[in-house]
């Protein structure tokens, strides 16, 4: 053990006495920081809230202000948690995540001063409400989760509890479709995309998973043109996933989800395995479905065609056709270089402008400029989620630091890129920004997660961040 | 594991790198094409958002903009809506403009490119931005004047200060009402839109620039009296005084509007055919000059020109070249002359203004919010067609046939009115266009005017210029000289 090391040994819940003040103190380094940055990014969000109301009515309206700031106390109390139960935890993961659900509240509050919805009508105020339960379910799991590897313990039970949610929504009496999508459930007044949470729990099952099989997946094979492909029966687990991922897209018609469990696992398969064969084999069976797809299920190839050429007044007309993609992308270039500013663009005009399209009405109110920030914040949250992975030492809290880091770079890239044209739109929500209670429960899990990882991290003694 | 790492961060690096790509091309790249679409209801908003700029008329606003409760922020309201609405024209949620609100859209909206340090300013200030007011040119006792006088018929009333070529009224009629399309409500909009253009009579039409253009009838007189003094041959010359001239190279025959010879005597001079108003003399002054010089003449006081007042105004046409014949036919303002009712109006105000025409206008000068001048419209020579001992020998005609010749209607007591009626034949049947032109007073010209009545005024081929024109004309007259 090296004991130059400034981070070392024990967790600093321990009183030891003779060491004691050395340890404490790095760790309210990175403590203090975080708290800096909160205490930033809850001006940042207040200022939002304030310039919305400023810009869209004029005067500023206490309410939803206090209810703002009961959430700031929130983050805040998370923050304390860590103190205690994380204090070596990354201290840039949880403000990044604060003013990402901040901004995200401004812009859908926005929306519903427009819309003239106040109360439980008001979308933000659930959001706020919604936001505070996700945030508390995140302090839970870093006071109960101390140590991840526990996780690795229940892999298949977690691979048992992910299918059973994803199945959920077919349930009759319970399932609900909506926008022709069948991935919610509807319980009493609460409704769920099970989903959500299933992509969490997909990811720890896949680490497990692939840390107990990545010698038989690597290392066995036939060589063909250079490239070593796995033995038919080792084929197994990704004909499953593909047969999951497919399955959602025929009978819950949801295709962004689908590419998401399937990119996330042929990602975790490469990293597990170092085998460039996966790749090729899951992106080729991947496109294969796709292609089949969308030739033969309607909803599929109306997206296929609303985003190869969005503005033909056909396409535009059809139900199903390109008019929200086409008016998400007018409020964009409305937005501009520098935006209309907060509370002064026109996001109502685009269907779901609170949800799928909030990229979009970010992009309007707050420009290219605001935009880029928003992206730079989303690199960097998931940079620091690699970089667990790429300091860690155990395989599995590796493989899912990159799987849960992974996930929200894929969703991102999915609902943004679906959005401005890059590939086809699918109904995936913007992590922390869009309005919905399943996703920010599932996103904060996500932020719990990594920050109980990369307090592991920095508690190992072999290496030094 | 680290190699692998290392990949899906590149990877993960460029799927970020493709969305900043794709949003900056949306976002800066397309944005103009983008807000040109007609489908993009923002682009729409936004030219609404800032506070179009008034039209005024001796300082009070006959276009404004008023704040409103719905999506639009501001309501474009038309306070005389019918008076003024050829010149102001409308201004609309998806039909487009027309007159000043298109032509000067730029000013009243605060784009135009001088406002651009404004623009800056109030981003950069956070005060809403606000177009210029424009100042028209009109007079609103002259207009209202113009209005009231022309009553129910159809046609339009043009009156100039010849001096400066500032417009004092602008009438045409049938009218309509601006404020039916300014709603801001898209099928309201259209549906008035439709009922308009579709309406028997063409309100939305600006008959005093823009309409189909109309035969001159005597009007045309001046032209070629012009081109007559100008070239000499009317200073020694008379023409026989016929009773029926035969038109060169064809069959057909002309006769003078009353039938019968030109006053007394064998031969008539262009100032009797002048005064009188005769046909055949000013068939044969036309043959005998030739048709270059009667069709240069025409162009000398701006046919064929392109003119902006700054609306377009429609240039007037005469067929070049032409035979005999037919020259002979438009030496009194039929064959193919056809005339805009400003072109007509010119005629009197280059005789009025000694011979030179002063560009017509409509715009006084064009003032940003912060009441500083971005645009002062000063006087500025449009042609110069005729000398001016030309412009007082024709002026000398003009009184005559107010005095006793055949435009007696327009005669105001105490001044001296000098004018020119017209009525022209459309078709063997169809009704007479009905004209006047003239200035006064006529030895300090104030004001030149032009009047067309359409359709005889109602009274099929009976009426005659002097009879429903000239009236008109005078009332007119009368509100600029009681000033």
């Amino acid at each position: 053990m090296n004991g130059s090391s400034p981070v070392i040994e024990a967790s600093p819940l321990v009183p030891d006495a003779g060491r004691g003040i050395r340890r404490i103190r790095v760790p309210q380094k990175l403590r203090n920081l975080e708290l800096f940055l909160l205490i930033v990014a809850c001006g940042i969000n207040a200022f939002a809230v304030v310039l919305v109301q400023l810009g869209a009515i004029g005067a500023v309206d206490s309410t939803v202000i206090t209810l703002g700031a009961s959430l700031s106390v929130l983050v805040l109390g998370m923050h304390v948690a860590l103190r205690y139960v994380a204090p070596n935890a990354d201290p840039f993961i949880l403000p990044v995540a604060a003013i990402l659900n901040g901004i995200g509240i401004a812009v859908i509050y926005h929306v519903d001063l427009i819309n003239g919805d106040t109360g439980w009508d008001s979308t933000a105020i659930r959001q706020v409400v919604w936001s505070a339960i996700a945030l508390i379910c995140a302090i839970a799991v870093v006071v109960v989760i101390r140590n991840h590897r526990v996780l690795q313990r229940y892999t298949y039970v977690f691979m048992f509890v992910a299918f059973v949610l994803l199945l959920l929504p077919m349930l009759p009496g319970v399932g609900q479709e909506i926008f022709g999508a069948r991935v919610w459930i509807h319980i009493g007044p609460f409704s769920f995309q099970p989903g959500e949470i299933a992509k969490i729990l997909l990811a720890i099952f896949f680490a497990g998973f692939l840390v107990q099989r990545r010698d038989t997946l690597s290392l066995v094979g036939r060589k063909v043109l250079g490239v070593r492909f796995p033995r038919a029966r080792d084929l197994g687990p990704i004909i499953v996933i593909w047969a999951l991922s497919m399955s959602v897209i025929v009978f819950q018609r949801d295709l962004g989800t689908a590419l998401l469990y399937f990119g996330l696992f042929v990602v975790m398969l490469y990293v597990a395995t170092g085998r460039t064969s996966w790749i090729l084999l899951g992106g080729g069976l991947f496109l294969a479905g796709a292609v089949i797809a969308s030739q033969t299920l309607t909803y599929v190839n109306d997206r296929f065609n609303a985003w190869l050429d969005p503005f033909s007044q056909k396409n535009y007309d059809d139900v199903g056709g390109s008019f929200q993609l086409v008016q998400g992308i007018f409020g964009l270039a409305n937005g501009g270089l520098i935006g209309t500013g907060l509370g002064r663009g026109r996001p109502d005009i685009t269907p779901l402008s609170q949800s799928d399209f909030i990229v979009s009405a970010i992009g309007e109110e707050l420009g290219l400029a605001g935009l880029f920030a928003i992206l730079c914040l989303y690199l960097l949250l998931i940079a620091r989620g690699l970089r667990i992975s790429f300091a860690g030492h155990d395989d599995f809290g590796r493989l899912l630091g990159v799987g849960l880091s992974f996930v929200i770079a894929l969703q991102c890239f999915v609902v943004i890129g679906g959005v401005t044209r890059v590939i086809p739109l699918t109904g995936l929500t913007t992590p922390f920004l869009a309005s919905g209670g399943s996703s920010l429960m599932a996103n904060w899990i996500i932020v719990a997660l990594l920050l109980r990882l990369s307090d592991t991290v920095r508690n190992q003694p072999r290496l030094v961040i | 594991m680290s190699k692998e790492l290392k990949r899906v961060a590149i990877v993960v690096l460029l799927m970020f790198g493709a969305l900043f790509v794709a949003t900056t091309s949306i976002q800066f790249f397309q944005t103009d094409a983008l807000a040109a679409d007609s489908r993009n209801t923002r682009a729409l908003y936004a030219s609404y958002d800032a506070e179009r700029g008034p039209i005024l008329v001796d300082g009070q606003p006959i276009a404004m903009s008023v704040p409103s409760d719905d999506d639009y922020k501001f309501q474009r309201t038309y306070p005389n809506g019918p008076l003024y609405s050829q010149v102001t024209g409308y201004y609309t949620l998806g039909q487009g403009s027309t007159g000043i609100e298109q032509s000067l859209g730029d000013y009243l909206s605060g784009t135009a490119d001088s406002q651009f340090l404004a623009r800056i300013n109030s981003i950069i200030t956070g005060q809403k931005p606000k177009g210029a007011s424009v100042e028209l040119t009109i007079d609103p006792v002259v207009q209202q004047a113009a209005w009231d006088a022309l009553g129910d018929l159809k046609g339009s009333v043009v009156a100039i200060e010849p001096s400066t070529g500032r417009i004092l009224a602008m009438v045409s009629k049938p009218s309509f009402d601006p404020n039916t399309l300014a709603v801001h409500d898209s099928k309201a909009v259209t549906d008035a839109y439709t009922s308009l253009i579709n309406a028997d009579d063409d309100p939305l039409v600006n008959r005093s620039i823009d309409g189909n253009l109309y035969p001159p009838g005597s009007t045309f007189k001046i032209v070629t009296s012009s081109a007559a003094l100008q070239s000499g041959i009317a200073a020694t010359d008379t023409q026989p005084n016929l009773g029926r001239f035969p038109l060169p190279g064809s069959n057909n025959t002309v006769s003078n509007a009353g039938g019968g010879t030109c006053g007394g005597g064998d031969s008539v001079s262009l100032e009797t055919a002048f005064v009188l108003s005769c046909n055949i003399p000013m068939a044969e002054f036309g043959v005998q000059m030739g048709d270059s010089t009667l069709v240069d003449m025409a162009k000398a006081f701006g046919f064929t020109k392109d003119l902006d007042i700054p609306m377009a105004v429609q240039p007037s046409t005469i067929r070049s070249p032409m035979a005999d014949d037919k020259l002979a036919l438009a030496s009194f303002g039929q064959d193919e002359d056809r005339v805009t009712p400003l072109q007509v109006a010119m005629f009197s105000a280059a005789v009025a203004n000694k011979g030179t025409i002063m560009k017509p206008n409509l715009v006084d000068s064009i003032t940003a919010p912060d009441l500083t001048v971005l645009q002062q419209f000063e006087p500025k020579v449009f042609a110069e067609p005729i000398t001016s001992a030309t412009s007082s020998t024709l002026s000398q005609f003009m009184v005559s046939a107010v005095q006793n010749g055949a435009a007696t209607n327009a005669r105001i007591d105490g001044v001296s009115v000098a004018g020119k009626t017209g009525t022209a034949e459309n078709g063997e049947d169809d009704p007479y266009t009905l004209w006047f032109t003239g200035f006064a007073p006529a030895d300090n010209p104030r004001v030149a005017i032009a009047v067309v009545v359409e359709d005889g005024g109602g009274e099929n081929q009976s009426g005659s210029g002097n009879s429903i024109a000239a009236p008109i004309a005078k009332q007119v007259l009368e509100a600029v000289l009681n000033k």
